[in-house]
């Protein structure tokens, strides 16, 4: 669910404003020093693969449904600066077509692309870095950086309300709901995020951003046959 | 019924607007994209307080979306997209501290319904005006006037491959539940969440390397890192930017008087 208009006053998601195109502006940077000239299709391509993947329904219980939200999901595929440039993107064609009020832009893309991709990166990292590392770890820190991020975002609401609520809600009881909450969602963005990501480890971990360091990269090397292949050279043509 | 809780539809939720000629249609995308951005602003910066400037601005509203001709029961479905939010204000009343007033015969907060309205009202404004602009504006008009508006050229390009590739993914998706219903498929419990994030694992695949031809067959053509201008449309003359500048002028009349009328509020 996106921040609308008029519930954060104007000053406030103004400075937010800021803090969102200076953490998009840095990724922009950064994904263009690390991938160059793919970063256009390649975070065009993630982007859509979010949007798409929000049009997912997990059933949870009780015939609701949740889906998910993704930041973490994309930095750990495609990398912290990708995803976070394709998280900014989607909220920024939703806020275009309703979702989300277009002057709480700036405070959706610093609760889901900065904190949600880049803080969800550095969760996984510390995360990775506390299993052992191999390949199976991946998926669970994955899980564990999902679980923690999506009520670190809420956190971020939050802290943007605290600022510039317009509305007066005991600041106690906001953030005890939105992180109560939040922690259950997260557990449902842990458990889809952790088998997104193991499945794809199972079939290409060549892709996954976040595995690159622990998947041995055999270069290509020439293997000379042992069945000699048939000469062709002098033999008639049919005919 | 089990069917819509599975399968993603068919059509994304971007190219899901077919404009209509309109006297709207004639201003650049641009003038359009900041006119009603300058709009919500005024609307966002209105007292809650000032009930008949929120009608006004609604009315306002209405008018435009008339002179747009945007179909009412598109965009009343489209605002659905609101309810969870409005679900939050609802709420308001009753948990809001201070002085407690009769409503409906029910005891709750008087600044706790005046501000459930203040929200209610920016929001839907803001959802109902964004509308307007999204049903009167192909996305790639939309796109063409970000650029014009100096977003940066990354952003553009990234969003412009999001809007051309996501119907395609979204396609890619609803395929790929066809086929699990076809194979009797049926998510109801949370163990069917293996299979829906293996969809989704290889959807994500396929879109990785998707990417990666798309980058080789733009390579191929040339690509060096800057997409060419295409630009369709001749960018706003002065006359277009006055008609947008009076647009917003007419909310911060609105919103003006509603501070001079509500005698400070917040």
């Amino acid at each position: 669910m996106h921040i609308p208009d008029g519930f954060i006053d104007a000053p406030t998601s103004a400075a937010f404003g800021v803090v969102a195109a200076a953490g998009v502006g840095y990724a922009v940077r950064r994904a263009s020093a690390e991938a160059e000239d793919q970063v256009v299709p390649l975070a065009g391509l993630c982007a859509a693969f979010v949007f798409a993947g929000q049009m997912l329904n997990f059933p949870v219980a009780l015939g609701t449904s949740g889906h998910l939200i993704g930041g973490t999901l994309a930095a750990v595929l495609v990398g912290p600066w990708l995803g976070a440039i394709a998280i900014a993107v989607v909220l920024l064609v939703q806020a275009l077509f309703a979702d989300g009020g277009l002057t709480a832009l700036g405070l959706n893309i610093t609760n889901m692309a900065v904190i949600g991709a880049l803080g969800g990166y550095l969760l996984f990292r510390l995360a990775l870095r506390l299993l052992p590392a191999r390949l199976p770890s991946v998926p669970v820190a994955a899980g564990i950086a999902a679980f923690v991020t999506v009520p670190l975002a809420a956190a971020g609401f939050v802290a943007e309300f605290a600022l510039g609520g317009t509305v007066d809600l005991p600041l106690g009881g906001v953030l005890g709901s939105m992180v109560g909450v939040h922690a259950l969602i997260g557990v449902g963005e842990a458990v889809i995020t952790a088998a997104t990501v193991s499945l794809v480890i199972a079939t290409r971990p060549d892709l996954v951003y976040g595995a690159r360091h622990l998947v041995r990269q055999a270069p290509l090397e020439i293997r000379p046959s042992a069945v000699r292949a048939p000469s062709t050279a002098g033999q008639p043509a049919d005919g | 019924m089990s069917g819509a809780h599975a399968v993603a539809a068919p059509v994304g939720g971007i190219e899901r607007w077919r404009p209509r000629a309109s006297v709207l249609t004639r201003l650049p995308a641009e003038v359009r994209i900041a006119a009603t951005f300058g709009y919500v602003v005024t609307v966002v910066l209105t007292p809650i307080t000032a009930v008949w400037a929120f009608a006004a601005h609604a009315a306002v509203a209405v008018a435009v979306g008339a002179l747009g001709r945007v179909r009412p029961l598109a965009a009343a479905r489209r605002m659905l997209i609101e309810l969870p939010f409005l679900a939050f204000a609802v709420a308001l009343p009753f948990v809001v501290a201070g002085e407690r007033t009769e409503f409906l015969g029910l005891t709750v907060s008087r600044d706790g319904l005046h501000q459930a309205f203040g929200l209610m009202a920016r929001a839907t404004l803001g959802v109902g005006l964004v509308i307007v602009l999204a049903a009167t504006t192909p996305a790639r008009e939309l796109l063409t006037g970000l650029a014009r508006l100096r977003m940066p050229p990354v952003i553009v390009a990234v969003a412009s491959f999001m809007v051309r590739y996501s119907t395609l993914i979204v396609d890619q998706l609803h395929r790929m539940s066809v086929a699990r219903a076809a194979r009797c498929h049926r998510p109801r419990t949370i163990a069917s969440t293996r299979v829906l994030a293996a969809a989704l694992g290889s959807l994500f695949i396929r879109s990785y390397e998707r990417g990666e031809r798309v980058h080789l067959a733009m390579l191929a053509r040339g690509y060096t890192g800057q997409l060419p201008e295409g630009l369709p449309r001749p960018p706003a003359r002065p006359a277009d930017w006055a008609v947008g500048g009076l647009f917003v002028t007419v909310g911060a009349a609105i919103a003006l008087a509603g501070w001079a009328g509500a005698g400070g509020g917040w």
